[in-house]
C-alpha cells in the first residue's frame, strides 16, 4: 500500500472535507422539504456527513444531480459494476434516486 | 496492510476532525438560521446508534434543541474491527474514538450510568445522582448478557475467565492474551447463542481471525465453532468457503450445539444434547437481551427481550417519547443487529425527534440501507448488504427484493473498502 504520500493526502481531504461541511451546515438544518435529505442521510455512513468523504469512498456533496442519477441509475441496471453499490442502487426507486441526487449536488463540494 | 498505515490514518482521522470542528464551533452559529425546533433530547448509550442520534439531532434541529448523551465508557470502541485485534493485525487504540468532536458540536456529553427512567415526569436518573429532564428520550443501550441461563458463569470470577469479548474493550484484549498464552496444539471453542444475538457474522468472522493468527503461529492448533444455531447465520457460502480451503484443517464448524452450562475449573462447555467439549481456550458469546435500562423504562415488549418499535419513528410501541435504537430492538424482517443498522436508525429517530420538536409531520417512507465487511484474512475482506423500505401495509421496513447481495469471493479491494467503511461511520457519528 502507498504509505506516507496517501496518508497526508487523506489527512487533508479529511481535515478540508469537514470544514467544508460545517461551513454548508446551514444548508443541512431545519426542515427536510424533499425528503432527500432523510434518504440521502443513509448514504453518510460511508459517503461522510452530508456527502464530504473522508475516506478513499468518493464524496457525493456538489456533484451535479444528472452525474449522481445517472450513475445510480447505471449501477441499478447492471450496466456499471462495483462491489456494494449494484446492489444497494436495486433497492433505491427512480423518485428515491432523483431526490437524493438533488440533494447532494445542492451542498457544497469539499474544497480542493 | 499496513498495521502502521491504519494507525497512522487512525491518529490522522482524530487529529483532523478534532481541528474542523474547532472551525466549526468559531463560525457556525453566526451562519445558522434559527431552527423552529425546540425542546430537550437526553440520549442514553454512546455506540453506533446513540451518537448518531445525538450528532443529527444537533445538527438538524439548530440551536433550539437541547442534546445530552449519557454515556458511562470515557471513549467510544469500536465492536466493528474488534476480531482484527484477535488476529493481532489490529491493536485495540486502533478502534478507540473520543467523545470530544460531539461536544464541541454542543452535545452535552455527560459520563455517567443511566439507572432509570420516569416516563411519566419524563426524567432519566444518573447513577452519580442527579436527574435529566427531557422532552423525547433515545435508548440507544445495547445488549447484556444473560448469564443466569449459564449457572458456571453466574460469579464474577468465572466471568473473568471466560470471555465473552462481545463488547469492545478490555474483555478483547483479555481474550487475545489467553491466545497469546495457549500452547500450540491447542483448541479454541467458541460458542454462539440462538439468534437473535448481536453482529450476526461476527462469531464466523472471529473464527477466520483466529485461525489466520494460528495458521501463522500456531499452525497446530484448531478453532472448533460450536454454534447454537442450525446453521451459520451470515455469509454462509463465504465463511464455508473459508473454512474448506484456506483454514482447510484448522477450523471445524458444528450445528445445533446449545450450551447449557460451563465447568471453568476444567474448562468444560456442556450442551443440550451434545458430548461435552473441553478448551484451551473457551469463547462464550451469551445469550442476549435489551441492556437493563431498556427493561427500567418499560419498552422491552417481545419475548422479555426486545424493544419493539414504530420503525417510522423508533419510538416506542409502549411508551411515548422514549426512541429505542439499534441491537436493543426487535429487529425488523431480515434487519440484522449491526453497527451500521444502528447508525442508520439514529438518523431516522434524529429526524423524526426534529420533526415532532417542530410540529412538522414524521417522514412516512424512510429508506435504510445496510453494509457489512467480514474480515477473512488480516486484509481480504467480504461484504453483506440490503435495503430496507418501509411497507405501508406490514407497517414494518422490509427488504427490497432484488437489491443486497453477497461478494462473489474475498478481496483486499473489499478489505480497503472494509477499513474505509470503519473510519467513515466513526466520522457520521462522533467528528
Amino acid at each position: 500500500m502507498q504509505v506516507a504520500g496517501k496518508t497526508r493526502m487523506t489527512r487533508k481531504v479529511v481535515a478540508l472535507g469537514v470544514a467544508s461541511f460545517f461551513a454548508g451546515g446551514a444548508v443541512a438544518q431545519g426542515a427536510d422539504t424533499s425528503g432527500g435529505r432523510a434518504i440521502a442521510a443513509g448514504c453518510a455512513a460511508c459517503h461522510g456527513t452530508n456527502g464530504v468523504s473522508g475516506t478513499r469512498v468518493p464524496s457525493l456533496a456538489g456533484i451535479p444531480l444528472a452525474d449522481i442519477a445517472a450513475r445510480m441509475r447505471e449501477f441499478k441496471s447492471g450496466q456499471r459494476s462495483g462491489t456494494v453499490m449494484p446492489q444497494l442502487a436495486k433497492g433505491y426507486t427512480d423518485e428515491q434516486i432523483d431526490l437524493l441526487a438533488a440533494w447532494f449536488a445542492a451542498q457544497p463540494a469539499p474544497a480542493k | 496492510m499496513s498495521l502502521d498505515v491504519l494507525r497512522m490514518r487512525r491518529r490522522e482521522f482524530i487529529k483532523a476532525t478534532g481541528a474542523a470542528a474547532l472551525a466549526a464551533s468559531a463560525g457556525c452559529a453566526s451562519v445558522s438560521p434559527k431552527s423552529a425546533a425546540r425542546g430537550k433530547v437526553v440520549v442514553v448509550g454512546g455506540g453506533y446508534g446513540g451518537a448518531t442520534a445525538a450528532r443529527y439531532v444537533a445538527m438538524w434541529g439548530g440551536g433550539g434543541v437541547d442534546v445530552t448523551l449519557v454515556e458511562s465508557d470515557a471513549a467510544f470502541i469500536s465492536c466493528p474491527l474488534s476480531n482484527l485485534v484477535l488476529g493481532g493485525s489490529l491493536e485495540l487504540p486502533d478502534l478507540v474514538v473520543g467523545y470530544d468532536g460531539l461536544a464541541k458540536r454542543g452535545v452535552r456529553v455527560v459520563h455517567d450510568t443511566a439507572t432509570g427512567v420516569d416516563p411519566d415526569k419524563r426524567i432519566v436518573r444518573l447513577a452519580a445522582g442527579g436527574d435529566l429532564a427531557y422532552d423525547r428520550l433515545v435508548l440507544s443501550p445495547g445488549v447484556d448478557f444473560l448469564y443466569n441461563t449459564l449457572p458456571g458463569l453466574a460469579s464474577g470470577d468465572a466471568q473473568a475467565r471466560v470471555m465473552h469479548a462481545w463488547k469492545a474493550g478490555v474483555q478483547t484484549l483479555m481474550l487475545r492474551q489467553q491466545l497469546e498464552a495457549m500452547p500450540d496444539g491447542g483448541v479454541f471453542v467458541i460458542s454462539i447463542p440462538r439468534a437473535p444475538y448481536r453482529c450476526p457474522p461476527g462469531p464466523y468472522e472471529r473464527a477466520c481471525q483466529v485461525a489466520w493468527y494460528f495458521k501463522r503461529a500456531k499452525p497446530r492448533s484448531k478453532v472448533l465453532i460450536l454454534d447454537g444455531n442450525e446453521d451459520v447465520q451470515s455469509k454462509k457460502a463465504l465463511f464455508t468457503r473459508a473454512w474448506n480451503e484456506l483454514y482447510k484443517g484448522i477450523v471445524e464448524y458444528q450445528p445445533n450445539y446449545v450450551l447449557t452450562d460451563v465447568d471453568v475449573a476444567t474448562m468444560t462447555a456442556k450442551f443440550e444434547t451434545a458430548e461435552d467439549v473441553r478448551a484451551s481456550v473457551l469463547n462464550v458469546i451469551p445469550p442476549q437481551r435489551a441492556a437493563a435500562i431498556a427493561m427500567q423504562a418499560g419498552v422491552v415488549t417481545a419475548n422479555n427481550a426486545w424493544c419493539e418499535v414504530d420503525f417510522l419513528s423508533f419510538e416506542s410501541i409502549k411508551v411515548p417519547n422514549i426512541h429505542v435504537l439499534g441491537d436493543a430492538i426487535q429487529v425488523a424482517p431480515l434487519m440484522p443487529k449491526s453497527g451500521h443498522m444502528a447508525n442508520q436508525h439514529g438518523k431516522v429517530a434524529a429526524a423524526a425527534i426534529v420533526a415532532s420538536l417542530s410540529g412538522a409531520p414524521v417522514n412516512p417512507a424512510p429508506v435504510l440501507n445496510n453494509t457489512c465487511y467480514s474480515f477473512i484474512t488480516d486484509r481480504e475482506a467480504v461484504h453483506v448488504a440490503s435495503v430496507h423500505q418501509y411497507d405501508n401495509v406490514q407497517k414494518t421496513l422490509v427488504p427490497v427484493p432484488g437489491a443486497g447481495g453477497l461478494s462473489p469471493a474475498m478481496s483486499a479491494q473489499e478489505g480497503a473498502y472494509g477499513i474505509d467503511w470503519a473510519h467513515s461511520i466513526w466520522g457520521d457519528m462522533l467528528a
